[in-house]
Order: C-alpha cells, then structure tokens, then sequence
C-alpha cells in the first residue's frame, strides 16, 4: 500500500467564486521514496502542501487522499499531524512569548498524546533537542527565543528541519525550504533533510528550483503546472528543467 | 516546560465543568438578617467583640455610604443592585479561629479540594516535596477560618493574623493605618466595605525584617445572596519585605455575587511589599447567567523614601470586575509596579488598570497590562499616570497589550497622563492583535489542537507578566488561562 495516495485531486479556493487551483492531479508517495515537484510560481505547489495538511482556506471537489489507506481529507489538522505528516513551511510563522523548546515539547507531546503514547520525560526530550539542534547549527539561545521572532530567513528554515528531526513525521512535505538561502545555509539544512531519509519515511520536496536538488537527490521529479503534474521522470528531468527552463510545459498547458 | 502541559491536562480534565471550583459546602451557618441599616453595622461589630472606637469608625462610614451614589464611569453594565437583598455577615456556626481541630471538617474538606492546605503538618508535607513555604490565611464567606504557620512568623515578630483579631490585640496598629490609604470616603464601594467588611487579613512586618515566608490569604464566597466584603491592611516598616498572595473562589451560582474587598499598604523608608492576586471568582455560565461582582479598591502607599510596592494580578474570573491596584509614590526614591493579566471569555466585563500617583522626587513606575478577550466580552484597559507639582525626575513606562480571540469581543484602552512637572518623563506603548488563522494553523499542524494552540499562543502572549509571579503561582496562573479561554475557539 502507498504511503499516500492522491487521485484526480480537484480543490478551489473555499468560497462561493473561489478559483480553481488544483484540477486533477494524481500521485503515489511510498515509503522512502523522496519525491521532488517542480513547475512555476502559481501552479499550485504549496496548495498542494497546505491541502494535505488541512489547511481551512482551501476545498477539495473532487478526488480522494489516502495516507496508509485512510482518508486523510476528513482528518483534523492535528489528527493528521499526530499520524506522521509534517509540512515545512515556506514562510514559517511567528508565536512570540512561547520558546522553541517549548513549542518543540507541547508539539511532541501533543502527538504522542494522540497517539496514545507516554509523555517523553525531561531528560529524554533535552537529549534529543541537544543532539538534533547540534546537527543544525542550532544553539542554546536560539532554543531559548520565541519561536520564529528574530530569526533570520536561515534560522527559520534551519528550525523547521529542527522540528521535524524531533517530530519524526511519516510524510515530509518541504514547501520551497530553499528560498531565502545562501549556499551555506542550503547545505546544512539539505544535510538535515538527508539525515532523516529512512525506509519508512516519504518526503515531498517542492522546489522552483533545480540547486536544492544537487543537495537532496529525489527518487522522483514531478513538473507541475495550472494545478496537475504534467511529467514525471526520474532526477535527470530536474536536470533537463534546469537547461530548458518551463517554457515547454507553461506552452502546452496554454 | 512542564506547566505547558500542565495547562493542555487541565484544560482536557475540565470538558463538561469548566469551572472547577463550583460547588457548594453545606455548612451551619450563623448569619445577620438580610438588608444594611445600622443595626447591622451594629451586629457585625458586635460578633466581632470589637472595642467603642471600631464601631464609631464603621458607623461614619455608613452614615456616609448612604449620601453617596454607584459610580456609573466605567465601561461595564450590570442591573441595578439591591443592597437591601443582600445578606452581609455569614459565618460557619463553629468557633473559627481556636485550633485546626475546631474547624468544620466541611470546610477543612473544602481547602483540601480547593489545594489549600490548613493544617501546617499538610504544609510541611508540602515542603519535603519541594514546594515553597506558604502561610495561610484562610476566609470562608464572612470570617477567617484558619492561620496557619502563626508562630513560626511570630518568631520573626511578623504579625499575621485575620483582622478582627487585630483589631482587638494590636489596636494601635490598626489605628494607625487603617484608612489611611484609602479614605472611608474614597469611593461607593469602599465605603460600603467599611462600614461592614469583616474580616480579611492584617499583616505587620517589623522594621528590617524579611519576612521568612510568603503570606497568602484564600478567600472562598460559600453563602447564597452573601455579599463578602473583606478588608487587608498590609505594613511594611523600615527595612522590611513581604510578599504576599491572595487567591479567591465562589460556587456556581444562578445570582450574582457582590464582593467589594479593600486591601491597603504601606511601605515605610527602604521597605518593599510584592502582592500578588490570582482571581478566580466564579464568572458566570456562558450566557452570562450569576457570576461574582468583583468592585475592589487596592491601593499601595510608598510612603517612604526608596520603598517599593508591585502590584502582580492574573484576573480570569468574576463577572464584573472594577478594580484598578494602585500606588501612591509619596516617598523620594519610591517605585511602583503594576502587572496585570486580565482575560474576559463568555460574557465577562472587565474594567481594570491601575493609578500610578507620583507626588515625590525621582520617583518611577512600570506598568505592564495583558488584557485577553474572547466570545461575547469587554476587556477595558483604564489607567492614570500623574505627577504632582513637586515630582521632579518622575518617570513611568507603560506597556499596554491587548489580544483579541474571536470578532464578538472588544478591547479598549484608556489611559490618561497628567503632569504638573515639566521634568516627568512618560512613555506609553499599547497594542491590539488578534490570534492569527495562520498561527493557529501553524501550531495546530505540529499536532496541537485548537484549545492547546490558543493557550500556548496565550501563554507567550502574557510571559512578561508570569514571570513577575512566584512560581507556584505562575504554574496555577497558566492552568487557569487554559480553563478560562476553554470554547473560545473553533
Ligand atoms: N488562499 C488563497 N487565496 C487566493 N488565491 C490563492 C490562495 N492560495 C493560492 N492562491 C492562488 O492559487 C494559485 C496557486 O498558488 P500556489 O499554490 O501558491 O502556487 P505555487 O506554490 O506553485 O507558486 C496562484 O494563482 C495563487 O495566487
Ligand atoms: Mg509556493
């Protein structure tokens, strides 16, 4: 069984004369496959991420979502969290007053709460967060600060990919993790992202462009455009994308 | 952090009754007859043995209480109330006040339910597991039921000790500074607690002493139609540090409740008082149905050079609560804090603030105000900064935040400055947010659901103010803001 399994997927925006955005795309994730999805700005990518994450701005019309068989579509936001799927965001957002560590704790627990499992005990959690953080160039002061405030575009990134080491989701969706990094910066969090690959871990890297891919070598590419995937191949087509750019395909779709 | 989770446990654990602290001990009671005249006056002051001069004190206060008229200023409303409908003296039927053994078990059980514990054994139960020490002061309805830890303090020549008993064994005292901060003619609501307040706390802490333990008072409103109308008089002398807690509930009730407490202190030269309140009277059910009237005047008197008071206040509950904690900055040097949490749900008004009154030279003040609304409630920032001609070198930050959940609360922020001193330098900052879709969805896809994202959000959003509190207080505070804020979302 797929690890998710999307078919002819149509969502619009919710509302009465909300536009349509995805309009019938189909993908198969299994486990410890790493899929990459391409295309250009607008064609839907991070609708894409914030539909399997259950985000309220969105309504799907037509299709169905299976995550291990089940039907992710009529899951709460964090039902769906607690059962593996985690969403790197692309613009991630500020919570003043509450530390990383914190959030980092209250999230895990929250999970495993729902889950039906023990809470994680204080030593075990500072242990983990230590050894993760260390990975990431993440230190203590950073730890220490609200979650998002002050940080620069790298840190926000770098914590995300913190957040998901501890958090240890069954399906990574990584919505543009490259934008806003230097060449650094980029190594490091791809470096973080390459740690966590595993054979019962599938992760979705959305990216515009083909650099992320050097770092993180997909199993699978997908070009996306106008709300579908219009070609799917293996890492060499990220390659070919790059040489010839998405003309060919913003074409067709017209 | 431990506490946040906490929190998420609490709120889990309180689905159906969300007010834990609602029920109702059957007791004996012995009470005075319904309505406020004289004789009433006269009643109380008699249970209380006082001497010829405390009922002089309470008849002026009422003889003036009834030339006077409800303020109507503030930005809450409420039917009319009838003082005559109310009852004004209930006390348990057994000697309060003897030993711990002499307590109606009922109420023993009640402290026990509520986490209070008044047996000092308990206590030092309390503090083989780490817990801080804590002396209690114990008012159920109209009397003091229990102090505990009172000689170990008098070891220290700390006094602590319910005021009706003060009144008769340190006279003096109490003459002295009794009203001396608030005036028997301050205000309606005042006026009234003087004339007929019946106990509440007296704290006396000696020149240079630190006191060797926080004093706490736990004030429970168990009677039906019983007004409570308690009355704290707190003295730091040269040198001396207190800190001193208080924390309150009530039963679910259909009617309201009145409480109109007065809590007064005084610093003298180079003392410093920290009082912290965490108030939890009942609120109402969703609808807006009973719920404690909390009318409270709290004021602090820096009344000498380089002392200090700092108010800290996490107010979740109450129907109505009109309460502004202030300070009176009369020394040279003095300072003055107020820090305030005030979350409104359902159908809560809250008016509250401080004044912060700088009459002497360098002196300085720090207010920082939370205020929370969600569902249908108003949650009103009112507050006073002023410096007298002579207040050279006065200075005063204040930082006023409000946060909004939901579109069916209102927030508001009044503040006023005055300055007669072209040398006073005062800064203001306020600003209104709302709980944003985006945070809430963040947090909810790292696994939260919608009440523990609110609260976490709730909890950054008041930091500043919870880390002004002792610690077992702030964990409780922490609890109580997830219970508070519980159906406002979703
Ligand atoms: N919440 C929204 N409200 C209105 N339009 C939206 C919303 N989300 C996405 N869109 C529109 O849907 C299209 C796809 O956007 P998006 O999924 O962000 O694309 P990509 O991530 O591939 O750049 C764009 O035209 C965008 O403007
Ligand atoms: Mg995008």
């Amino acid at each position: 069984m797929a690890l998710l399994d999307i078919e002819n997927l149509h969502a619009k925006i919710d509302g009465e004369h909300g536009k349509e955005i995805l309009k019938g795309l189909s993908l198969k994730v299994n486990p410890g496959e790493v899929h990459a999805i391409m295309g250009p700005n607008g064609s839907g990518k991070s609708t894409l991420s914030y539909i399997l994450a259950g985000k309220e701005d969105y309504e799907v019309t037509d299709g169905t979502v299976t995550l291990e068989g089940e039907d992710l579509l009529e899951m709460e936001i964090d039902e769906r969290a607690a059962k593996g799927v985690f969403l790197a965001f692309q613009y991630p957002v500020e919570v003043p007053g509450v530390a990383t560590m914190t959030f980092l704790r209250a999230a895990l627990n929250a999970q495993r709460k729902k889950r039906g499992e023990a809470e994680i005990s204080t030593p075990d959690f500072l242990r983990l967060v230590r050894e993760k953080a260390g990975h990431l160039g993440i230190n203590q002061d950073m730890l220490k600060r609200g979650v998002n405030v002050g940080f620069s575009g790298g840190e926000k990134k770098r914590a995300e990919i913190l957040q998901m080491a501890v958090l240890e989701p069954k399906l990574c969706v990584l919505d543009e993790t490259d934008s806003g990094l230097d060449i650094d910066a980029l190594k490091v969090v791809s470096e973080g992202v390459n740690a966590l690959r595993s054979p019962d871990r599938a992760m979705i890297v959305i990216t515009h462009y083909q650099r992320l891919l050097n770092h993180i070598v997909p199993d699978f590419v997908h070009v996306m455009n106008q709300g579908r995937i219009v070609r799917s191949g293996g890492k060499e087509l990220a390659l070919e994308l790059e040489a010839n750019g998405y003309a060919e395909y913003q074409q067709d779709a017209a | 952090m431990p506490a946040v989770q906490e929190t998420v446990d609490q709120v889990r654990s309180l689905d159906v009754d969300q007010y834990k602290y609602g029920f109702f001990t059957e007791i004996e009671t012995d009470k005075a007859p319904k309505g406020l005249t004289e004789d009433t006056v006269r009643f109380i002051s008699a249970k209380k043995n006082e001497p010829e001069w405390m009922l002089e004190w309470r008849l002026e206060a009422f003889r003036r209480w009834q030339t006077m008229r409800e303020p109507d200023w503030a930005r809450v409303s409420y039917p009319p109330i009838d003082y005559q409908d109310l009852y004004y003296y209930s006390a348990p039927k057994r000697p309060s006040q003897l030993s711990i053994d002499d307590i109606d078990p009922e109420i023993l059980a009640t402290y026990e339910k509520l986490g209070i514990p008044l047996r000092e054994r308990d206590a030092l139960l309390g503090i083989e597991s780490g817990a801080t020490k804590v002396a209690v002061d114990a008012v159920f309805d109209s009397v003091s039921v229990a102090t505990t830890f009172k000689e170990e303090l008098a070891r220290a020549g700390v006094i602590f000790m319910p005021i009706s008993e003060a009144v008769r064994e340190h006279p003096e005292l109490v003459r002295k500074y009794l009203g001396s901060v608030v005036p028997v003619t301050d205000n309606y609501f005042a006026t009234l607690n003087s004339a007929v307040f019946s106990d509440g706390s007296f704290v006396y802490v000696p020149k240079g002493v630190r006191c060797p333990m926080e004093l706490s008072t736990y004030f429970r409103i168990n009677e039906r139609n019983t007004g409570q109308f308690e009355r704290t008089l707190i003295i730091a002398d040269e040198g001396a540090y207190v800190s001193y807690l208080e924390g309150c509930t009530a039963p679910m009730r259909d009617e309201n409740q009145l409480h109109a407490a007065v809590v007064e202190l005084v610093a003298l030269d180079d003392a410093e008082i920290k009082y912290s309140t965490v108030q939890n009277w009942y609120p109402g059910d969703k609808d807006g149905k009973g719920g404690i009237y909390n009318f409270v005047t709290k004021r602090g008197d820096c009344r000498g050079d380089r002392s200090k008071i700092s108010w800290t206040q996490v107010e979740t509950g109450s129907a109505i609560t009109w309460k502004y904690p202030s300070c009176i900055l009369r020394g040279d040097d003095s300072q003055g804090e107020f820090y305030s949490i005030a979350i409104s749900n359902g159908r809560q008004q809250v008016d509250s603030g401080t004044k912060m009154i700088h009459l002497g030279k360098n002196t300085s003040s720090r207010i920082i105000s939370k205020g929370i609304a969600a569902g249908y409630s108003d949650n009103t920032y009112r507050g006073l900064v002023s410096a007298h001609r002579k207040a050279t070198g006065a200075r005063n930050f204040t930082n006023c935040d409000s946060l909004l959940i939901g579109d069916k609360c209102g927030a508001h922020t009044v503040p006023y400055i005055e300055s007669k001193n072209s040398s006073a330098q005062f800064e203001h900052e306020a600003t209104t947010s709302k709980i944003s879709d985006d945070q809430l969805f963040y947090c909810r896809q790292r696994g939260l659901d919608p009440e523990e994202a609110t609260a976490l959000i709730v909890n950054g959003f008041v930091k500043d103010v919870l880390q002004q509190l002792p610690m077992e207080f702030a964990v409780e505070a922490q609890k109580l803001i997830a219970v508070s804020l519980e159906g406002s979302v979703g």
